[in-house]
């Protein structure tokens, strides 16, 4: 037999990850599809909607404005509560919902990836488009208030700095994916990890300037806080649209590194169990 | 698009491909095991759980709680063959499937494949029952696949062939099974791929959409020039779609060459009653209640044992049953089965096949076969179900191999001919007239 030349070459010992660029590229009609179907499915047969997509945003801003503004008076840093809350919550949620969809991604794709075979990433990547896109909607809604405010109070203003968002999404979106695809291989095996993660992304929530400006605290938890990865970009985030938070370079150094770290070891991970979790799932 | 090999060139090439699982439920155990694991492997030693693996073999509680779901697997699949995979549960041939499709990996070996490969394991992966069909046929295409251009071009193809086109645009949770079968495999079928693989997806559906869908898989690997793997039970399919078939047996390649010879290696392997005296082990039986067992099956003539008979001999045929509880109802069937494992006909203990009253305790048929067999080999299939209900008692599969020879016992009877023609020499009186 003559040398061939193989277009698939299936190696036990290969222990790299097996997705590329171009084989992703390759499926990019999936993406697409599978987007569309998340965000069909989840409005089919509902009376509202997509207004869906606005009510839970709406209601957790009233809910928190009450609890923390007006029962703990906490601080606001000087921003319209509603905003301070709702540009909070947004890019918190997107960061939970995206984490805690792609950690359950394996699992619950179980049966699919047991019969048939494609990129397993663009999985995780349709749910990162699915939720940007809800993101964007929520943002919407951010910027017809933000807009109302600028017009009615002097408090706010815009500036350059609000071309930070997309940077700020991209950064979330980096740090999501990591972590829910770190918890996804693990989960395979040991599920502890999976309710483990329920209740740190609880705490998290706590542990991140959400409901608190960063300003507002100090001494060992305002350290602990400035741990978190995702501290930076929800303070980043307020000051791209007011003008506010607290932040230093070293800060914001620590936050991109840490990015890198979270998306390199999350994507290492899946790709080193995706080849085989359907024999120990 | 189809790239056009030169003649005899390899498109899957299997080298010494071997499969591990790891048995037992994952708990707190394991994870110290994998944590040895890992450090055993850092440190460049061997995995200290693969060593002691064995052979699966499902009836045995095994020591250890590794398995070798293949062991050791190489072959050669040309382009443009089609070849069959053959053998009994737990041989091997799904996990074979799974690591030619990518779904998992291999412990050990490699595998080099040629063209592209189009699996289908399964019909009808990640159809969303809330989507409609057409959404769906593009959902699942996608999956499988293919490019939206390509499933847009096809589309009516698609659906023409799946036979529901009114119900196109209605959410597929409405449809019936057979119509999300149909549509199902309408999509995969009109895949462009080089290599096909398929499980045995045929067994849904009914008689007829079954036989359109081996008629489009002969299609595709006759005048396609498609390469087809395909994994059966059933040995009138894999006579009809593949050239060569791979036969299976407890993880290891047991032949491999022309489906007409694999198949007989392979139903004459599993004859029970071809050694000894006939003894059926116990859980040997493939399904059924329980309440009665087939205890003994055995071809005899001069009060033994035999395989062979001349032509035109009536073999007499020895069935016991062992009845645990009392059955009033049994309805018992004696297939005679060709060796592509087809029923050529079936017997019953009375003449017009209906049912019989067993109390608890054995019993024994004698079976004389008053027909005569032409040359060739058979095996027997024994069933016994509730007449009212038609649900199984007990069944066992390919007992008793029984040859027919060539030569007759007497000058009176003799069979000349190299062919053979048919299974039975009919009963027919012939007036012979000069005109």
């Amino acid at each position: 037999m003559n040398e061939q030349t193989w277009d698939l070459v299936i190696d036990a010992d290969d222990k790299r990850g097996r997705a590329s660029f171009k084989k992703i590229w390759q499926y990019r009609d999936l993406l697409k599809l599978l987007v569309r179907r998340d965000f069909v499915a989840f409005y089919k047969q509902t009376i509202l909607g997509p207004i869906w997509f606005f009510i839970r945003p709406i209601v957790a801003t009233i809910v928190y404005f009450f609890i923390f503004g007006k029962v703990a008076g906490l601080s606001t840093d000087g921003v319209p509560p509603v905003l301070f809350y709702l540009s909070g919550l947004m890019i918190w949620s997107y960061f939970t919902e995206t984490v805690t969809k792609c950690s359950g991604v394996l699992l619950e794709n179980a049966a699919m990836f047991g019969k048939v075979y494609f990129p397993r990433l663009i999985m995780p990547l349709s749910i990162v488009f699915s939720s940007m896109l809800r993101l964007g909607v929520q943002l919407l809604l951010l910027i017809l208030i933000f807009v109302y405010y600028l017009f009615t109070s002097d408090t706010i203003s815009l500036t350059p700095a609000i071309l930070l968002v997309p940077f700020l999404i991209i950064i979330v979106s980096f740090q999501a994916v990591g972590l829910g695809l770190l918890v996804a291989a693990i989960a395979t095996k040991y599920r502890d990890f999976s309710m483990l993660l329920g209740y740190i992304l609880q705490l998290g929530l706590f542990l991140a300037p959400v409901v608190f400006p960063l300003s507002s605290i100090s001494g060992k938890f305002k350290l602990m806080v400035s741990f978190n990865p995702m501290t930076f970009p929800i303070e980043l985030f307020r000051h791209a649209f007011f003008g506010t938070g607290s932040f230093s370079t070293m800060n914001i150094l620590y936050m991109i590194i840490a990015t890198v770290i979270m998306l390199f070891v999350g994507v290492y991970a899946f790709n080193k169990y995706e080849k085989t979790f359907v024999d120990t799932i | 698009m189809l790239t056009q090999f030169s003649l005899m060139s390899v498109a899957i090439s299997i080298e010494n491909v071997s499969k591990a699982y790891q048995l037992g439920v994952f708990n707190t155990g394991s994870f110290s095991n994998d944590i040895s694991r890992w450090w055993a492997l850092k440190r460049g030693k061997e995995d200290p759980f693969l060593k002691i693996g064995e052979e699966n073999d499902r009836t045995k509680k095994g020591s250890s709680n590794v398995v070798w779901s293949l062991r050791d697997i190489s072959a050669q699949v040309e382009q443009g063959d089609s070849v069959g995979i053959i053998g009994r549960n737990g041989a091997g041939k799904s996990t074979l499937l799974k690591i030619l499709s990518q779904v998992t990996h291999p412990t050990t070996g490699h595998i080099k494949i040629k063209g592209k490969v189009a699996s289908l394991l399964e019909v009808g992966t990640g159809f969303h029952p809330e989507l409609t069909g057409r959404e769906n046929v593009f959902l699942n295409g996608a999956i499988l696949g293919m490019r939206h251009q390509e499933i847009k071009k096809k589309f009516d193809e698609i659906v023409d062939f799946s036979g529901v086109e009114r119900y196109i645009d209605t959410p597929v949770k409405r449809y019936s099974s057979g119509m999300f079968v149909r549509l199902a495999f309408a999509v995969a079928a009109h895949l462009e791929s080089d290599i096909l693989i398929v499980d045995e997806v045929l067994a849904v559906g009914d008689a007829d959409f079954q036989k359109k869908c081996i008629g489009k898989m002969n299609q595709l690997g006759h005048t396609g020039g498609r390469t087809i793997i395909f994994v059966s039970h059933h040995m009138p399919t894999i006579k009809a779609l593949c050239k060569k078939t791979i036969f299976l047996e407890k993880g290891k390649v047991h032949s491999f060459g022309e489906t007409g010879d694999t198949i007989s290696t392979y139903l004459s392997a599993y004859s029970l009653a071809k050694t000894g005296d006939g003894y059926i082990p116990k859980g040997i039986s493939l399904h059924g209640s329980g309440e009665v067992r087939f205890t003994r099956f055995l071809p005899y003539k001069d009060e033994q044992g035999c395989e062979d008979f001349f032509f035109g001999e009536k073999p007499t045929l020895l069935i016991e049953i062992e009845v645990f509880t009392d059955v009033s109802d049994a309805s018992i069937g004696l297939h005679i089965i060709n060796v592509l494992g087809d029923t050529i006909t079936m017997a019953a203990p009375n003449e017009n096949y209906k049912s019989i009253s067993l109390e608890k305790g054995k019993y024994e048929f004698e079976v004389s076969l008053e027909e005569v067999l032409m040359p060739g080999e058979y095996s027997f299939n024994l069933t016994i179900s509730k007449y009212n209900t038609g649900s199984d008692i007990d069944s066992v599969e390919s007992v008793g191999t029984i040859r027919i020879l060539r030569d007759s016992i007497d000058h009176d009877l003799d069979y000349p001919w190299a062919t053979v023609h048919g299974y039975f020499k009919p009963r027919t009186s012939w007036k012979t007239k000069r005109i």
